[in-house]
């Protein structure tokens, strides 16, 4: 098959940026340390507050310089609301639905997590900046999705 | 027939794009593909009405309260993303593919087949709209359980996507028929790209299908108690990112087949457009985890394959990119267009069915690279169900597919309904308007995203707000405005040509472009034309990309039906 050379050329080029556009990608998420969440483990919805560490919603020192954000979504509201975490420090925020699907998303951060119900979401991140910051549910979970939001003071 | 046209015909048949007998598509079957394109107008007026006051609601401005018989937002906002993608689309391209099938083999369509299409749709239709005007299936067209709809919503859309498969067959039949008939010859290009999109949307539609009747359908009834939502989510997004190109594909052949022909060029090369058809084929269904990059319960590593797939998939639109501006190119130099940039003036601006065309490549190129963006897992877990997602799709869906589907009606309503096009001036400002409107709203969407903008908010009600979001806001509720000013004028050019156009002055044919060389017999090219051969390995890719989760997951239903609305 003949292949006219401009077309060569533009094919080869976009290729090329592809595959520079993945080797970034890569790059960036090992040398940087950005991860998605990935399999984490099981919960029953219906039993999210008897169950541990949903039975404690709240932030719990789990080491030197590292916290776990335990927060649990339901329609529609976070719980904890309020949360307070020092700056620099290692936070896991571990959450999870007791209903329908929710978000978790802090704008600002690269915090933005789904949560779904039977499931565990596990992602961490260090705030460097202290403040206020809003955290949201950024899933449509019904009737008063645009009233559910909560805060993590960085302090 | 003349000495003229036969000449004409037999320099066609050289080039193989359409059967060169010059057939007609009988005028009732005609008339049945037009009513199901007049679905697709009907739901796309009701859509965009509520696509109007969800813009202004980002510009902190209510108009809810003035709709007739709306109860709230998300039930406006089910019926935008229902009416717009889900119907609109689908009813244009069941009317559009089947007759470029017909066309393209000389062949007409299977009437039961026809009938049963546009019945199911019809269907479908009444139920759904049954459905969210009765306030009882506010869940978006995604449709993520454990929000419950009526059941009446589920099997609906069954039926839509039952109509899809109707049309489908009726491609398939045709094809099959022909092939019987021309034993060793290559199929017409027009035929095979169309044929080429609608099998690649039966083989994705499955995992919705399964989703449909084995899960959502049964517990809307009450006859399962408990789904699993992260199952169903994963078996949407299955369907949910090929989805997308079939909405996209029939633009697409528009674009290769079409589009040459209205501007006084030529397509490049027949081998190039069968190639990246069937790379949609093979590739448009095994990336759907990027839509779940941040979603728990799918290993990181099983994310990363479909990021590279995803990324394997943007490279035949950027073939499509080529081989369209060339053609466009040999069009724009023949009406006297001269250096690098002088051939894309004389284009025939003037002509209303190939600026909206235009408009949509242009903006096309925006969705294209804010795409890859969204599939970029670093900067996913910045914009993930950020407005910056619906500014992204509005630069694909609404405006590759919408604006494309705009500028074929231009031609397509007045050949199907036999009156010519009422106000070229009219058609031409819906289109320029339109446009200038949406890259102001994606704008708007794309900047409040960034500035973590949740999507799919009433923001006019919400209780919560960051400065940082005032000027998006502001700027999607005014392109919003813009884009449905755009749209209406669109309808007013249709209505009154349905209804006004001049009698008898419509185009007689469909315009069908040839290639500069005629599609090759030997070689690699033919195996192209083997359906069968790229339905396999489409399907030994998918198996690839979602065997390890199927295999390894074990559903977990744990989820009542919850009615939040």
């Amino acid at each position: 098959m003949k292949v006219h050379t401009y077309e060569k050329a533009f094919l080869t080029v976009g290729a090329l940026l592809l595959v520079g556009c993945l080797g970034a990608l890569f790059y960036a998420s090992s040398a940087r340390g950005i991860h998605l969440p990935g399999h984490d483990a099981h919960i029953d919805p219906a039993l999210v507050r008897q169950t541990p560490p949903f039975d404690q919603p709240g932030v719990h020192q789990t080491g030197p310089n590292s916290y776990d954000a335990v927060i649990i979504g339901s329609a529609w509201s976070f719980t904890p609301t309020e949360i307070r975490v020092p700056v620099g420090a290692e936070i896991t925020f571990v959450a999870t639905s007791t209903d329908v699907l929710h978000g978790l998303m802090i704008p600002g951060t690269r915090v933005n997590v789904m949560l779904i119900p039977g499931q565990v979401t596990r992602t961490t991140y260090t705030f460097r900046e202290p403040g206020e910051y809003q955290m949201l549910c950024h899933e449509y979970c019904g009737l008063g999705h645009h009233i559910m939001a909560g805060k993590v003071i960085v302090e | 027939m003349s000495a003229a046209t036969s000449a004409a015909s037999a320099r066609s048949a050289l080039t193989t794009v359409f059967d060169p007998s010059g057939y007609e598509v009988d005028a009732a079957q005609r008339r049945i593909l037009r009513w199901t394109i007049y679905i697709g107008y009907a739901a796309l007026i009701a859509g965009v009405f509520h696509g109007l006051a969800q813009a202004l609601s980002y510009g902190n401005i209510d108009i809810l309260r003035y709709f007739p018989g709306l109860r709230g937002y998300y039930q406006g906002l089910t019926a935008h993303g229902v009416a717009n993608v889900l119907i609109f689309t689908f009813a244009f391209a069941n009317g559009f593919l089947p007759l470029l099938t017909a066309r393209a083999l000389s062949r007409p369509l299977n009437n039961a087949l026809l009938y049963g299409s546009f019945a199911s749709l019809l269907l479908g239709n009444l139920l759904v709209i049954y459905a969210v005007v009765s306030n009882q299936a506010n869940v978006l067209y995604t449709s993520y359980s454990p929000l419950q709809a009526h059941w009446t919503y589920y099997v609906g859309l069954a039926f839509v996507v039952i109509s899809t498969w109707l049309a489908a067959f009726n491609m398939f039949a045709m094809l099959a028929g022909w092939r019987k008939d021309h034993a060793g010859e290559r199929i017409p290009l027009l035929a095979h790209i169309s044929v080429a999109s609608y099998a690649m949307w039966v083989l994705a539609s499955l995992p919705i299908t399964f989703l449909f009747l084995r899960y959502l359908i049964p517990w809307s009834f009450g006859l399962i108690d408990k789904v699993d939502p992260l199952l169903n989510r994963t078996l949407f997004w299955f369907t949910g990112h090929a989805i997308v190109y079939a909405w996209l594909l029939p633009a697409y052949v528009s674009w290769y087949a079409l589009i040459p022909k209205q501007v006084g060029g030529k397509m490049l090369s027949d081998t190039f457009a069968r190639i990246t058809f069937i790379m949609f084929l093979l590739l448009s269904i095994p990336t759907g985890f990027h839509h779940q990059y941040t979603d728990p319960g799918i290993p990181a590593a099983m994310k990363v394959v479909h990021l590279v797939l995803t990324f394997g998939v943007f490279f035949p639109s950027l073939a499509t990119a080529f081989s369209v501006m060339a053609s466009l190119e040999i069009g724009g130099r023949r009406n006297g267009g001269r250096g690098l940039v002088g051939w894309f003036l004389k284009l025939p601006w003037g002509d209303p069915s190939v600026t909206a065309q235009l408009l949509a490549m242009i903006t096309f190129v925006l969705g294209g690279v804010t795409g890859l963006i969204n599939a970029s897992f670093t900067m996913n877990q910045v914009i993930h169900n950020t407005t910056w997602v619906p500014g992204h799709f509005h630069l694909t869906v609404g405006s590759a597919v919408a604006l494309t589907f705009v500028g074929i009606a231009y031609w397509l309503i007045p050949y199907l309904s036999g009156r010519a096009l009422w106000s070229r001036g009219v058609a031409l400002a819906s289109s320029w308007i339109y446009t200038i409107g949406l890259l102001i709203f994606a704008r708007g969407m794309i900047s409040g995203g960034l500035a973590g903008m949740p999507r799919r908010i009433f923001r006019a009600q919400a209780s919560y707000t960051m400065e940082a979001w005032e000027l998006s806001g502001m700027l999607t509720a005014i392109g919003g405005f813009l884009m449905f000013v755009g749209i209406m004028l669109f309808f007013l050019v249709i209505g009154m040509t349905i209804f006004a156009g001049k009698k008898g002055e419509q185009p007689k044919d469909i315009p069908i472009s040839e290639t500069l060389a005629p599609a090759p017999r030997t070689g690699f090219a033919p195996k192209l034309d083997r359906f069968g051969l790229w339905v396999l390995a489409a399907i030994v890719l998918i198996v690839i990309a979602y065997g390890p989760f199927f295999l390894t997951y074990t559903p977990r239903f744990v989820s009542p039906g919850f009615r939040l609305f």
